[in-house]
């Protein structure tokens, strides 16, 4: 017997949950601006989830999927990517999101019930929320096969969970990016839950990096909450994919601090005392600290910060609560380019009856 | 004749009309499983990689949810994407993607994103096939909103529908009869012209009974009506050729005249298309109906193996007896 294949997985994290740096962190690091600029997209982030949370639980918001605790993945991801670059998420990224463009206001119009919020004004090639679990790998590696074709140097990334890495889809998209060499990255948001599957129970394996081996790609695990390990390895990956190298896996390892959705009470599944030990190594207190050992950052900038996110985050709501609700035609008119005969009856029919229901607020 | 007429089967129409997008629009892409060296397990796509480059036309590894998957990604990015699905044993992995994501992408994204893509593949028995390469399950995607389902049943609609399929803005299932693939050969102009979607093709006028069918079953009905006419009935045999969404103001117009609709096809009968044609002309026509709605379908049980498929589809017999059944009720 001989050993014909081997591989191993590397981890990289370049700020421990100390806020202290490893020797081998990257320039980035000391590019002071671009940290703070990072710290406000995560911050801005928390401010409009928390703020999403308790329009849910006033009424005013459906269902909504918390990404409490996944800042440093989602903004270190968009960090990375370039404009002209696709992304396609989950149901969570909303760090990633606003920081791709999306509005404020579009994200609260989605989880609202409003097919509005996924016209984004700003991000108009990036795909919208994907719920049902890593379908959007594969939209992914079609736009990756997209740019390919037409010779482009765009990338694409998708972004799933844990949980996401169970399905067909997730290993299908990453076996024809191995395949076909294409221009795409898959991020593994490891959040340790699948609503209420840990992840030992999800697969046998030590790591969901080394996923990537089954398809012929490099597959690395960095801290999820270190948005400099995030950013540089998404950047580095993205690089790679641009020069016709391929593509790439990064899980990123992080913890769903909160409920899976508002619909959800993990209290149901897990100790109280696992998610109040994560919650030390979540990833705004590492950089804040960080900075503030740099000597960049203070109680008032951290003071101004909050309150400019919160007025942020209120113009926003104001908009979203502004917003009337669609015609009720809109359900038609969406469904394809033109309305075929056979739909229209069916239209009259819905203006008709349109309000005779009830319904939600708007 | 013309100096780009032929004499075509339905399968070189396919192929015929595949090549003449692939050279007029540069987004045009075919993907699928033996597409390319091979020309398609049927030859649908013969000779148009060497043609056309590997590029243009993919060999794509072996996951038919995948297939779909990525048509439906680089639809969205301003591609034309064809896929082509082996058989349609093997489309049910693609049905997450078809009913989750291409039928509703113009929809969720009011518009902003599109799916340009048809996803084509050979249905229906008839062929001594193996098991899960003869059944027809059009009413599955029939019953999906946001897409089309478009069937041809002769190499002149096999070439226009496909192109109006790989040029429409929305997402299009083609669902190809297997079993005339070869039957016969028609003169078709490869001139680029592509055939009108969600309209019925009326194949025969006639007075006494309306007969819809659609893909193989056309062959059946035309052969049923022939007989029949040698007995006095006259038959209107209308060819659905969209599945969905249904040209329904043809059938009626059609049944208004005649009076009588029998409606045959291959798909087992319970929640097939049939039941939807008959629900409507139930709803619309019920005062033009002088017999009652008459199916003539496969049976709701597992298409058998092939030493009985034929007792499973529709003949002409038992076309002619159901037609003569409702004439005389």
């Amino acid at each position: 017997m001989e050993t014909i294949a081997d591989f191993e997985v590397q981890y990289s994290q370049f700020l421990d949950p100390e806020g202290k740096p490893s020797s081998d962190i990257p320039e980035l690091a000391k590019d002071t601006d671009t940290l703070i600029e990072l710290y406000r997209a995560m911050t801005e982030t928390r401010v409009f989830d928390t703020k999403a949370v308790n329009l849910q639980r006033t009424g005013k918001l459906g269902t909504y999927a918390s990404s409490l605790g996944h800042e440093a993945t989602h903004v270190g991801v968009a960090a990375a990517m370039l404009k002209g670059d696709v992304m396609a998420p989950s149901y969570r990224e909303t760090g990633t999101m606003l920081s791709r463009g999306v509005r404020m206001e579009e994200l609260l119009l989605y989880w609202g019930g409003d097919e509005r919020g996924s016209d984004f004004a700003d991000t108009k090639n990036d795909f919208p929320y994907c719920v049902p679990i890593s379908t959007q790998c594969l939209h992914a590696a079609g736009a990756a096969m997209a740019f390919q074709l037409r010779g482009e140097s765009h990338c694409a990334v998708s972004l799933n969970g844990d949980g996401g890495t169970s399905e067909g889809a997730f290993y299908e998209a990453m076996n024809v990016a191995g395949a076909r060499n294409l221009p795409v990255v898959f991020i593994v948001v490891n959040n340790k839950w699948a609503i209420s599957v840990p992840i030992e129970q999800q697969t046998a394996t030590e790591t969901l990096a080394q996923k990537a081996v089954a398809a012929g790609i490099p597959g690395i695990q960095v801290d999820g909450n270190d948005v400099i390990a995030v950013r540089h390895w998404v950047e580095r990956a993205l690089a790679r994919a641009r020069k016709g190298e391929g593509a790439c896996l990064i899980e990123a390892v992080t913890y769903r601090l909160s409920d899976h959705t508002t619909a959800d009470d993990a209290s149901r599944y897990r100790k109280k005392e696992d998610v109040e030990s994560a919650r030390k190594v979540e990833p705004l207190i590492r950089l804040r600290k960080y900075l503030t050992d740099l000597g960049v950052w203070d109680e008032a900038k951290e003071k101004a910060l909050l309150e400019d996110a919160a007025d942020k985050v209120d113009v926003a709501v104001q908009k979203y609560l502004n917003t009337p609700k669609p015609p009720v035609e809109a359900m038609f008119d969406y469904m394809y380019q033109d309305l075929p005969e056979a739909l229209e009856e069916q239209r009259d029919h819905a203006i008709r009856y349109a309000d005779t229901n009830g319904g939600e607020h708007g | 004749m013309a100096a780009n007429m032929a004499e075509v089967t339905l399968i070189d129409a396919l192929t015929m009309a595949m090549a003449w997008e692939l050279e007029h629009d540069p987004g045009v892409v075919i993907l699928g499983e033996d597409v390319g060296v091979n020309g398609g397990v049927f030859r649908a796509t013969a000779g148009l990689q060497k043609r056309f480059g590997e590029d243009r036309v993919q060999d794509t590894p072996l996951a038919e949810g995948m297939i779909a998957g990525i048509s439906i990604g680089m639809a969205a990015q301003g591609m034309r994407p064809i896929a082509e699905i082996q058989f349609m044993g093997f489309i049910y992995p693609t049905v997450d993607q078809i009913i989750n994501h291409a039928g509703r992408m113009r929809n969720r994204t009011r518009g902003r994103l599109t799916c340009p893509m048809v996803l084509r593949a050979p249905y229906g028995g008839g062929i001594h096939a193996p098991e899960h390469h003869s059944e027809s399950t059009e009413a599955l995607f029939a019953h999906m909103p946001g897409i089309r389902v478009v069937i041809p049943s002769s190499p002149a609609r096999a070439y226009g529908l496909l192109l109006a399929a790989i040029r429409d803005p929305d997402p299009v299932i083609f669902l190809e009869p297997k079993r005339i693939y070869r039957l016969n050969k028609q003169e078709v102009e490869d001139n680029g012209k592509a055939l009108p979607m969600d309209v019925c093709y009326t194949l025969r006028e006639g007075s006494d009974v309306t007969v819809v069918t659609w893909g193989a079953m056309i062959f059946e009905t035309m052969k049923a009506a022939d007989q029949l006419a040698r007995n006095g009935i006259s038959c209107e045999v209308i060819d659905l050729a969209t599945i969905s969404p249904i040209d329904y103001e043809t059938i009626l117009e059609s049944v208004e005249k005649t009076g009588r609709l029998v409606i045959v096809h291959e798909a087992a009968r319970s929640c097939g298309v049939g039941a939807e044609i008959a629900a409507i002309v139930a709803e619309k026509g019920m005062y033009d109906l002088q017999g009652p709605i008459c199916r003539v379908t496969g049976y709701d049980v597992v298409m058998p193996l092939f030493r009985r498929e034929m007792d499973y589809l529709p003949s002409v017999k038992k076309i002619t007896d159901a037609i003569g059944a409702t004439l005389h009720d």
